[in-house]
């Protein structure tokens, strides 16, 4: 019973918070700040308490370490069907702790219709709980474009006014026409899905378990492959898809991009691991070069154009594109050790990225600019925060203990064994990582200063956001252990799935 | 043939609504009264509606060769005479409820036409035969002239009135016209009797048949307002009086569809050849012509219009797969495009409640409205959500069972005009939407008034709202009733 819980805490939340605006503008923040509290502790406590051998696997129904089930759609034997296992445990934590860090990143910069603010954010973060939980499709898809209004109103109504013109509600738009557009077509895919396991078995069902039984002809089950790859596509984002992201991290509220990068993007792996490769192994091993060549192209051009970009957080958006390469690699590299790699590469992404937007948000409250053209010469007007970023730099360059170092060096690792030459392309990442990363620390923190006068330092509430992220990135990076075993089972079973098709692909050739 | 009572149940929808328009005539006749009228239209429609229940007892039941009362029939029957009864709440509301304020001229036969019109609709989806189409279709057709024109004093209604008039009559005539070719070939003027003599032999129609049948097409897309049949759409709509667009919109396309859906059913011939490929190509067209002339809309009365044959085009695609859940697809998707106009007209008429002589409908004076008026706004958004598509409301459900149908069907062609009409569509969804909650502008504005939704038509627009939020998290109740509702 604990499962729906995770979902209505933050919907019941946002409400509360919508209506207490009219009581002050401190008390939605606060039933914000409660309410993500108490999902990420629900988190934490599933984490430690529940069995996560238990994962699906090919052969057999799969199993989960907590379920809940309940008729929904019977006309279309629709159910709400939640499940949890390793790898949801950990994304439902990681969107209960960056929850916590993006309702306190906008205590001070968010003052006008806070209800109504906390109210989308608290929504995005009830519809990625869903999206993690979900094993019915239909409820899947559900959440899945849910999150989507929350999201744009939170870029249309509180994002900054664009940088060169743009504004912010173009920004928004193109967001939303991006995923709608792409989810649609993940739907047709679900519904030909559906439609061929009733034309075979009769039963009319959307349910997980009774999908990954269809058989499918090979040039169906690529296309329907295809349909979700589509809808991940963009959302993760694979480099032809992507020109939405930059725009709406420009645009979006410190709160919004930590959201966008820190989880949104992470639905989208999530959703290949879970959906796309378990249903369609044969058609994704087929793919797999092609995917693999993406996050390769991925990875050089989003570094490229992460080095080109005046906006520190256009800067930060294109790094989010080339480490999600590494992720797009790795799930379809097939090695157990890249997957795990994976996972570790999301958290650390998920909690570097996070970090880099709240250290950008503060800076922007400070100096009104995001512009590196017009920063320059703050470490020594300024206390603090040009470290912090130092640290977070370092941490989204890869440096050795940090968790993005774990994640990459696991993911290299790992696809060496089996594809060396992408793995070898994909290495040239880490160095493109450093150079921008180094000249974004550089153009910002060091040169001439542009004047005398010192910024005041972060206070007491910026700080502990910023640090607690900073040792939560150390110990990932030095004990990554507790992760790992926590994924383990997971990702074995997406291992067996697409291994099997792989090896199966290999000696048909 | 003999009448017995199982007839008179059947058909005691109808006849309601055809005593009530009498009634309410006569009433006219003793005493002008507005609230006297309006009450008189409300209790007979409610009694129609609650006349479907013994109706449901004795379905199906052929009541003369011309009607043939089924739970098909009682669905949209229902579906009408609700959305008649929202559009008058919403006229009462809209004439204005004191005298000296709202409507200038005589305000009681705008019920009266209204009346006339919806019981034009309950035959026309009870239609089994070619006059009894006609018929309806000419019973909802002709009054609907004297309701788009009722506020003659503007220029724009008056025009849109004459517009509208001219180019339903010849929609009419091309439909008289197919219908007599048809005639000809196959020798009957009911559905069944036309399907039975197309098909025999297994062979193709011949071109006279299909001649007709194509030319029935274009007249009943000249009402569906299908592209390219469509251009009397936008400058009706914003022409005609808020409420009574609604109705355009809602009881007058439900009907014309539901028609268009049973003659499609019983006669298959309509699928042969080139006319199944011509509706492909209408559907096509509607939906990228509505959404993309949509796109250039500032006024939302007219946006509206668009998106309603670009959302008629979507529809379109449930009826060419006619097969297996299109029926269920066609209801489900009919039932939320009615919440979700109501919705919208609603707050339109809301907004220019009572009567001032121009309808509020230029976006620009929606910005803001969020701020000022937070329920009003929030209903608006949550019908510009649900035209799109979004999960949580009810046009989610319609468009999952449209696309189903197609996939269905394997119409991948259609399936893609789908979702690029709908991905262009999010664009002016969400500029309406988004415009509720910007800064208002400080140039001077208009607002529904202060106390709205203590009255009937404000009620109604709650009731309607919350119908498409239920209708998106929980539909299994309606959909078990689009079921039962097929031929």
């Amino acid at each position: 019973m604990i499962l729906p819980w995770l979902i209505l805490i933050p919907f019941i939340g946002g409400l509360l918070c919508w209506q207490a605006e009219r009581f002050g503008a401190v008390l939605p923040r606060w039933i914000a700040l409660i309410s993500m509290t108490l999902l990420f502790a629900l988190g934490l406590d599933l984490w430690a308490s529940a069995n996560f051998s238990l994962a699906p696997a090919p052969g057999g129904a799969p199993a989960w370490a907590l379920e809940f089930q309940t008729p929904w759609i019977e006309r279309f034997g629709i159910s709400i069907h939640l499940a949890l296992d390793g790898l949801s445990v950990l994304m439902v934590t990681l969107t209960g702790l960056l929850g916590v860090l993006s309702v306190i990143c906008s205590w001070k910069e968010i003052s006008k219709r806070v209800g109504f603010f906390h109210l989308n954010l608290l929504w995005i973060l009830g519809g990625v709980v869903g999206v993690f939980l979900a094993i019915d499709l239909f409820l899947f898809f559900f959440f899945w474009e849910m999150m989507l209004v929350p999201m744009y109103f939170l870029i249309a109504l509180w994002g900054h006014s664009g940088s060169s013109g743009k504004s912010r509600i173009t920004a928004a738009t193109k967001f939303f026409i991006y995923t709608q557009a792409s989810g649609l077509i993940m739907l047709v895919a679900i519904l030909a899905l559906v439609l061929i396991h009733y034309g075979q078995s009769g039963v009319l069902t959307f349910a997980y378990a009774d999908l990954l039984q269809t058989d499918l002809p090979a040039g169906t089950e690529y296309l329907l492959m295809l349909g979700f790859f589509a809808a991940f596509a963009v959302k993760f984002p694979v480099v032809p898809v992507h020109s939405w992201l930059p725009d709406a991290h420009a645009q979006a509220p410190t709160a919004g991009s930590v959201d966008l990068a820190g989880i949104l993007l992470k639905t989208a792996a999530y959703g290949l691991l879970r959906f796309a490769l378990p249903l369609f192994p044969n058609a994704s091993a087929e793919f797999a070069p092609i995917a693999m060549g993406l996050g390769v192209f991925a990875i050089v051009y989003g570094a490229l154009l992460a080095f080109a970009q005046t906006d520190i957080k256009r800067l930060v958006a294109y790094s989010s594109v080339s480490h999600m390469g590494f992720v797009l690699i790795a799930i379809y590299s097939g090695s157990q050790m890249a997957l795990q790699g994976a996972v570790v590469q999301m958290i650390a992404h998920g909690l570097s990225a996070a970090a880099l937007f709240i250290l950008c948000g503060q800076m922007y409250e400070r100096m009104h600019t995001r512009d590196f053209r017009a920063l320059g010469g703050l470490w020594a007007r300024m206390p603090w925060l040009p470290a912090i970023s130092l640290f977070f730099a370092a941490a989204a360059l890869g440096l050795p203990g940090t968790g993005n170092f774990v994640g990459e060096i696991l993911i290299l690792l790992g696809t060496f064994q089996i594809k060396p030459w992408i793995a070898v392309l994909a290495a040239t990442g880490l160095v493109f990582g450093s150079v921008y990363s180094l000249c974004m620390i550089h153009r910002a923190y060091f040169g001439p200063a542009k004047a005398e006068t010192a910024v005041p330092g972060l206070n007491a509430r910026e700080l502990v956001m910023v640090l607690g992220l900073a040792v939560l990135l150390i110990l990932l990076g030095v004990y990554p252990q507790p992760v790992l075993d926590t994924s383990a089972a997971s990702m074995q079973g997406v291992q067996q799935w697409l291994g099997g098709a792989l090896s199966q692909l290999e000696s048909a050739r | 043939m003999e009448f017995t009572t199982q007839h008179l149940t059947a058909l005691l929808p109808l006849l309601i609504t055809g005593a009530t328009t009498i009634v309410v005539m006569l009433a006219i006749a003793w005493r002008r009264h507005h609230g006297q009228t309006f009450l008189l239209s409300v209790a007979g429609l409610n009694l129609g509606l609650l006349a479907i229940i013994p109706a449901l007892g004795v379905t199906p039941l052929e009541v003369t060769p011309l009607l043939r009362i089924d739970d098909f029939a009682c669905y949209y029957q229902a579906l009408i005479l609700a959305a008649t009864l929202a559009c008058i709440t919403l006229t009462h509301a809209y004439l204005g409820g004191a005298s000296g304020k709202g409507y200038p001229g005589n305000r009681e036969e705008l019920y009266l036409l209204m009346l006339l019109a919806c019981a034009g609709g309950q035959v026309l989806v009870s239609a089994q035969h070619l006059a009894g189409l006609f018929i309806g279709l000419e019973l909802l057709s002709v009054p609907t002239y004297g309701l788009i024109a009722y506020a003659f004093f503007n220029r724009r209604s008056l025009e849109a009135g004459i517009k509208y008039m001219v180019l339903s009559a010849a929609g009419s005539s091309f439909l008289l016209f197919g219908m007599a070719l048809l005639y000809a070939d196959a020798g009957s003027l009911s559905f069944a009797g036309i399907g039975t003599s197309l098909a025999v032999g297994g062979e193709a129609p011949s071109q006279l048949a299909q001649l007709g049948v194509g030319m029935m097409l274009i007249g009943l897309a000249f009402k569906l307002s299908l592209a390219p049949f469509h251009l009397w759409t936008p400058d009706v709509y914003e022409g005609a009086p808020a409420p009574v667009s609604a109705f355009l919109a809602t009881a007058s396309k439900v009907a014309v569809f539901a028609v268009l859906l049973r003659l499609y059913q019983l006669s298959p011939a309509f699928a042969e050849g080139w006319l199944g490929q011509l509706l492909g190509l209408l559907a096509i067209l509607s939906i990228l012509v509505g959404n993309l002339l949509a796109l250039l809309q500032n006024n939302l009365k007219r946006l509206l219009g668009y998106s309603s044959i670009a959302h008629f085009g979507y529809l379109l695609v449930a009826l060419i797969a006619s097969k297996g859940l299109a029926t269920e697809a066609i209801g489900v998707y009919l039932f939320s495009y009615v919440l979700t106009s109501l919705g919208a007209f609603g707050v339109i008429t809301l907004m220019s409640t009572p009567y001032q002589g121009r309808d509020t409908d230029a976006l620009f004076e929606y910005r803001g409205l969020f701020w000022r008026r937070p329920y009003l706004a929030a209903v608006l958004a949550v019908m510009m959500l649900s035209l799109a598509g979004i999960p949580l409301t009810g046009g989610f459900i319609g468009k999952f069972f449209v696309i189903a149908a197609g996939v269905e069907a394997q119409l991948w062609w259609l399936l893609g005009a789908l979702i690029l009409g709908s991905a262009i569509a999010v664009y002016y969804y969400l500029r309406v939407m988004v415009s509720l909650f910007l800064v208002e502008p400080s140039l001077q504005r208009r607002d529904a008034p202060q106390h709205w939704a203590q009255q009937t038509g404000g009620l109604m627009l709650l009731a309607v709202a919350g119908l498409t939020l239920l209708l998106g998290v929980y539909p299994q109740p309606l959909l078990a009733l689009v079921q039962q509702a097929g031929f």
